[in-house]
């Protein structure tokens, strides 16, 4: 009915329309930059032809900082690191420092921190999700999502007095034992936490918009990411099985019996999959921690001045996002010569080009979310 | 805590001085890098004598080679590059160390590289190894001001470009403005 | 209000302009999220389930053009404080900031060559929150401090 005039149709298909590329500026105040990320992307309509990411508008210099202050003044700065899960920076911190002295820890004091370490990556996936979920476009697993949060934090508050930033562990075990209290309550959650993830994915596994927006997005090989060296959840789903906690197992993992989870095509729903089913699994941590908790002691003997010998010593943990570590130069002195944070975040931003090159500019805010940066760590 | 308290006696038994029969870690590494190419390797070290402590310092002009056979050779098979930072020992005749951290999936065992850099000397790039080293090679270029040759794309990273000064070298303040010759924007100029 | 008490039926309200005004914009403080680091993860727990910041009609939005009040949640860089102001000067008058947590305040833990020491040497702050980083609690009481000031700031009639 509508049909163009033959003679219409071939005038106007005789003026080549000219194109011209597009460069756009995302952030570094964006909702969907989850954080103050900076990201440049040049497009041929709607196809990203180039992306260049700024970042740096968080560094805060911490590594300097670690140079100027002892070794225990630095644990609160390493909460600020990767704030989403305070905990695991402390653990990766404390751990690296206790390498650097070989101190023998507790059972106690290595079961607890295990426990407030799977808890913390839960508030981290669980923060991933809701905002992720978020930007593609769905708001009840944000609010969902963070009603499980505040539960996390209230344990966080039982037990450390603090909901984000806890300063949770200090070097040679913890500060104090952990009231009752946060145990029934950590009983408690893990007993209800299976069945909240499971409405989460009635939510999103099979919803066919989040399918669509998620599947065969962002596509990394194995191997391509193994060379940009992408580490944690991001790695997994692109099937390489490597899990530090297993590998390489630190505190109490070598006691624990998980899964490590994986993917097969290395796309943001893989992705989506990992980090649900490592949620799954770290209940499963948290109830054989809280079974198996031994009694005990919770710390060492800690001298009153801290001087580690001449030395250098690298140690990473599985941080939620990645390989998490703590490259230490000691001098001898108190405070550290050195101190290098491999940053999970910044590492893994570094293949952000690689996976949104060719895609379209609506998927750039799903990878980004997929990658789940956290600037405080990745700037530094 | 009480007082008293005294380090572990496990912290003593040989910071240095590896065991007499027992190699120290990393000597297969060592003789794998040093058949392929003689004199790469300059020095060998483990802190504690750990496994996964075990350092190489290698000769600048092989560490890209070094690096690819690490990578390649399949009895070391070093395919992440965890981590390349650097530190810097003003005072040295090379003074900035340029450290590389790498994983090897197949033996599950970790690596560090170590590369002694003059001032003003260019590093050769990993970048063509470990495609990861990009942004940490830049990283470095901001922070301290080694400049690594073959670098696709060595620009400031973290701090913006106008920045004019390297805050990680041991010569610059903690505090205040140090060299940098960058202004901040004041309330003032923007006519408040 | 004198002459005019008692002299309408009783679903009439007599009060004077300025607070009327004062009245409608504390009642409807859309905040622009300008969330830095980790005090944004605590205004983004305010603004969900359990907080539930639209209560006092604070509803986020992204874009400095919709919006009231900044809250300059997290650690100011000098790299930061450029895109800060900008985003300040996009905002339609009348604007407030409200400069959460320690960073945003003072610096913070973060003395050093990379951070601001304050927000507040780029852009005028009304309500200062402290902690590190405040609780959602705070930020409320922020947020109610400023509504006091509202209350009291005068656009008729000038203060003689």
């Amino acid at each position: 009915m509508f049909e163009v005039e033959s003679s219409t149709r071939v005038e106007r298909s005789s003026v080549v329309p000219g194109t011209e590329e597009l460069i756009i500026n995302m952030g570094p105040q964006h909702p969907s930059t989850h954080g103050v990320l900076r990201v440049i992307l040049r497009l041929d309509g709607e196809t990203v032809k180039d992306c260049d990411c700024d970042i740096g508008f968080l560094h805060r210099g911490t590594e300097k900082i670690g140079e100027n202050i002892t070794y225990t003044m630095f644990i609160p700065y390493t909460d600020r690191l990767d704030y989403i899960a305070a905990p695991s920076s402390n653990l990766a911190w404390v751990t690296a420092v206790e390498k650097l002295f070989g101190w023998e820890i507790p059972m106690r004091a290595h079961y607890i921190r295990t426990l407030v370490a799977e808890f913390s990556r839960i508030s981290s996936h669980l923060l991933w999700l809701a905002t992720h979920a978020l930007d593609i476009g769905a708001m009840t697993v944000f609010l969902w999502c963070f009603r499980e949060r505040e539960m996390v934090l209230d344990l966080f508050e039982h037990a450390f007095g603090a909901r984000l930033t806890v300063n949770a562990f200090r070097l040679g075990g913890l500060f104090q034992d952990v009231p009752q209290k946060f145990l029934d309550l950590s009983q408690e959650f893990a007993d209800l936490f299976p069945g909240r993830i499971g409405d989460y994915e009635t939510l999103l596994t099979d919803n066919r918009i989040w399918l669509q927006r998620t599947r065969g997005v962002g596509v990394i090989s194995a191997d391509d990411a193994i060379d940009l060296s992408l580490t944690g959840p991001i790695l997994r789903g692109s099937g390489v099985r490597w899990d530090i906690r297993r590998a390489q197992p630190y505190a109490a993992y070598p006691y624990l019996d998980f899964v490590v989870p994986v993917g097969e095509n290395g796309d943001v729903y893989d992705r989506y999959l990992v980090r649900i089913e490592e949620m799954r699994q770290s209940t499963r941590i948290i109830q054989q921690c809280l079974a198996q908790l031994p009694k005990g002691p919770v710390s060492c003997k800690v001298p009153r001045t801290i001087k580690p010998p001449a030395g250098e010593v690298y140690h990473s943990i599985e941080n939620p996002k990645g390989e998490f570590g703590f490259y230490i130069v000691s001098d001898g002195s108190e405070t550290p010569y050195r101190v290098r944070i491999r940053p999970p975040s910044f590492v893994n931003l570094g293949g952000l080009k690689k996976l949104a090159l060719g895609g379209l500019v609506a998927d750039v805010v799903a990878i980004i979310g997929s990658i789940d940066i956290v600037l405080g760590e990745c700037d530094r | 805590m009480p007082d008293e308290a005294q380090p572990d006696g496990k912290e003593e038994g040989g910071a240095s001085a590896p065991a007499g029969a027992k190699a120290p870690p990393a000597q297969d590494l060592r003789e794998l890098v040093e058949r392929e190419y003689a004199g790469a390797v300059l020095e060998q070290t483990a802190y504690k004598d750990l496994a996964s402590e075990a350092t190489l310092v290698v000769r600048m002009d092989a560490l890209v080679q070094a690096g690819a056979l690490l990578r390649d050779h399949p009895s070391a098979r070093f395919r992440l590059l965890s981590d390349l930072t650097a530190v810097h020992y003003p005072g040295d005749e090379r003074p900035f160390h340029v450290v590389y951290h790498l994983y090897s999936f197949d033996h599950n065992r970790r690596l560090r590289l170590k590369v002694k850099a003059r001032d003003g000397e260019q590093v050769p790039s990993v970048v063509p190894v470990w495609g990861g080293a990009n942004w940490m090679e830049r990283e470095v270029y901001d922070l301290f001001g080694v400049s690594f040759k073959g670098h696709p794309d060595l620009r400031r990273i973290l701090l913006p470009e106008d920045w004019g000064s390297h805050p990680l070298r041991k010569d610059y303040p903690l505090e205040g403005r140090g060299e940098r010759v960058y202004t901040k924007p004041r309330r003032k100029e923007f006519g408040d | 209000m004198g002459v005019v008490e008692g002299k309408f039926s009783d679903n009439f309200i007599t009060t004077r302009i300025d607070s009327l005004v004062a009245w409608a914009r504390k009642s409807a403080l859309w905040p622009m999220t300008f969330g830095l680091a980790c005090c944004a993860i605590e205004m983004m727990a305010s603004g969900a389930s359990r907080y539930d910041f639209d209560r006092f009609g604070v509803i986020f939005r992204a874009s400095p053009r919709q919006s009231d009040v900044m809250i300059v949640a997290g650690t100011v860089t000098h790299k930061m404080g450029q895109a800060l102001r900008r985003v300040y000067d996009q905002m339609p008058e009348p604007r407030w900031v409200i400069a959460m947590g320690n960073c945003a305040t003072c610096g913070g833990p973060y003395a050093n060559y990379a951070v601001m020491q304050g927000v507040d040497e780029v852009v005028p702050v009304d309500v200062y929150v402290p902690g590190c980083p405040p609780r959602p609690e705070s930020l409320m009481w922020g947020v109610m401090q400023l509504q006091k000031k509202i209350e009291q700031e005068r656009y008729i009639r000038r203060k003689a």
